[in-house]
């Protein structure tokens, strides 16, 4: 094993992403620009251009093709990437299918954004959550560091021959896709590359000495068969997730696991979001806990397979779960997609705290430290008047008032 | 050193947003935590911007806008004071762009109780890039004031983002500009 030497680098999250696809040694690379997801595409190029990185770079038309072509590419045993971000992701919606039912794993990068209409270029994830039933494998990051980890993890997750689905690393636009941090990436890409070698022949691939054929027609005597092998691929990646990135805290000194929790153990009270804003919690959290308030943070890491028992462990001694969703389920009565797994994952559970679900930072609707203390303080008010809503709360915004 | 929180008002062109991004850089550069990222939007030219860094010691973790900036620093003095003084800390730093003495500006802004500092940065960025871009001079006026990063960190920073004879005019702007703001 290659001793790992890092050098500490000021990139955002795009940049982050760009340089994993390069320590990864990907071979194809297709995407279409798409705010705020361009810059991941624009530093790959850059990589290629200086011969950092030996990968060909398809241009394409649309995120359909994008996707479309990294699907060919990892038929034939290529190991492929594409980024993308909102109307681009809706785009790729019918070749997400495609790609998790033809079990080829490839990886794809999020730099999550609302959607249309009204346009909006800021973030939420309205397009991440939309892709929920496609059969990919969802990791959501928080910073710019995890999200170079996680993108090499990503590889090793997708191409686990007990695996082979797709995998998506999400990580909030602009928020986190253009702010600059302090990254550790490889001085060397020799270690990265030993920790997720390539290995084709660990699948089914198309190769004209062996031919198959792949995605054809499945009758009805077949096709359930074949999706529910999907569920039983899903289930496997839930401890393939677990096991790499414990692997990877091994080799590197950094994991993260499928939650974070932040001074939860003695909480009574917790609030669980995704991605960046995770960040401005654990700082909110600091402040309530400083005047005395028993307050802790939980950070959903891996959304698709659902970890369920992390989550069920993590808060059945809380009185009250405030799930903080940055996407809206429109009609739902708990409309925010978080919200609703952790109320399924709880029903069966005899300790169990109440759940009140929050939609926040809607078209990046600014979400301060401020923000989590007052929705701590309304929760907390709703809990002792034994009237927790049993619908969605729209934090700020207008013409809509709580408490 | 505690967190600084700098907020960056400028209008599109001038490069309020590199500007961010070269402080966190050099900051990053010197094994300290820093971030930078602009107030996305109106990416236009002329239209107000404005862009944020923090610098610590310590992680930050926090990705709120700052509100309560402990230094303000204006690129183009043409602004509303209205939009760049909101928020700024008592004991607070304004760095403006201007040929106005610290003085005036104090009383234009009427705030005694913070500092104020004041350079030509206009006249530095005509004389050493030959337009009006000058967000390299106002970083190399704030290093000066508040030296939360060496000179010599915001110049490799520079080397960064820019390279020949682009890169070299910058670093004489900072230069010029870390040798004649006043406050």
């Amino acid at each position: 094993m290659t001793e790992v030497k890092w050098k500490r680098l000021p990139l955002n999250s795009n940049y982050a992403v760009a340089y994993a696809v390069k320590d990864c040694d990907v071979d194809v690379v297709a995407a279409y620009p798409i705010t705020p997801q361009t810059t991941v595409v624009e530093k790959i190029s850059e990589f290629i251009a200086n011969g950092e990185l030996d990968a060909e770079m398809i241009h394409v038309e649309s995120e359909h093709s994008a996707l479309s072509a990294v699907v060919g590419a990892a038929a034939v045993g290529a190991r492929v990437f594409t980024a993308t971000a909102s109307q681009g992701l809706e785009l790729m919606h019918e070749i997400l299918h495609i790609a998790s039912g033809l079990r080829l794993p490839v990886v794809m990068t999020i730099a999550a954004r609302a959607l249309s209409a009204p346009i909006s270029i800021w973030c939420d994830y309205g397009d991440v959550m939309n892709t929920r039933d496609t059969s990919w494998i969802t990791l959501i990051a928080s910073s710019a560091q995890e999200v170079y980890d996680t993108v090499i993890q990503a590889f090793k997750i997708a191409e686990d021959p007990r695996v082979l689905l797709p995998v998506m690393v999400a990580y909030d636009g602009y928020l986190m896709s253009h702010t600059y941090e302090p990254v550790y990436v490889a001085e060397d890409p020799t270690p990265i590359r030993e920790f997720v070698p390539k290995n084709p022949k660990s699948r089914i691939v198309l190769d004209p000495e062996k031919p198959v054929t792949m995605g054809p027609i499945a009758r009805p005597e077949w096709y359930y068969e074949i999706k529910y092998q999907q569920v039983e691929a899903m289930k496997r990646a839930y401890d393939v997730v677990k096991e790499v990135d414990a692997e990877f805290g091994k080799r590197f000194g950094r994991s993260y696991g499928v939650i974070e929790t932040y001074k939860l153990e003695d909480a009574d009270v917790a609030v669980l979001t995704y991605g960046g804003i995770f960040g401005t919690l654990r700082e909110a959290i600091d402040a309530m806990r400083s005047s005395g308030l028993k307050v802790g943070g939980i950070r959903l890491r891996l959304f698709r397979p659902f970890p369920y028992r992390e989550i069920v462990d993590a808060v059945k001694h809380l009185k009250l779960l405030i799930v903080a969703d940055r996407a809206i389920s429109y009609g739902a009565r708990i409309a925010g997609p978080v919200a609703m797994e952790i109320m399924s994952v709880l029903y069966r559970e005899s300790e169990k705290p109440e759940v009140m679900s929050v939609a926040v930072g809607i078209g990046q609707r600014t979400v301060t430290e401020q923000d989590f203390v007052e929705l701590v303080k309304l929760g907390l008010k709703f809990l002792e008047e034994k009237r927790v809503p049993n619908e969605t709360i729209y934090w700020g915004v207008r013409g809509v008032t709580y408490g | 050193m505690p967190r600084t929180e700098i907020r960056w008002h400028g209008r599109g062109g001038q490069g309020a947003v590199t500007a961010a991004i070269i402080v966190a850089q050099a900051a990053i550069f010197e094994g300290k935590y820093a971030q930078a990222y602009p107030e996305f939007g109106a990416e236009r030219r002329g239209a107000p911007v404005c862009a944020y860094s923090r610098v610590s010691d310590e992680p930050i973790y926090t990705r709120a806008p700052i509100t309560k900036p402990d230094v303000v620093v204006v690129l183009d003095p043409t602004l509303s004071k209205d939009i760049y003084m909101k928020g700024l800390k008592s004991g607070g730093l304004l760095l403006i762009n201007t040929k106005k003495s610290v003085d005036e500006v104090k009383k234009m802004v009427g705030r005694d109780d913070i500092k104020v500092a004041t350079v030509d940065a206009t006249s530095i960025a005509l004389q050493t890039l030959g337009a009006p871009i000058v967000n390299t001079a106002m970083v190399g006026a704030l290093v000066k004031v508040l030296p939360i990063v060496k000179l010599e960190s915001v110049e490799k920073a520079i080397s960064e983002n820019f390279s020949g004879r682009i890169a070299e005019a910058n670093i004489q702007a900072v230069r010029k500009a870390y040798e004649s703001v006043v406050w």
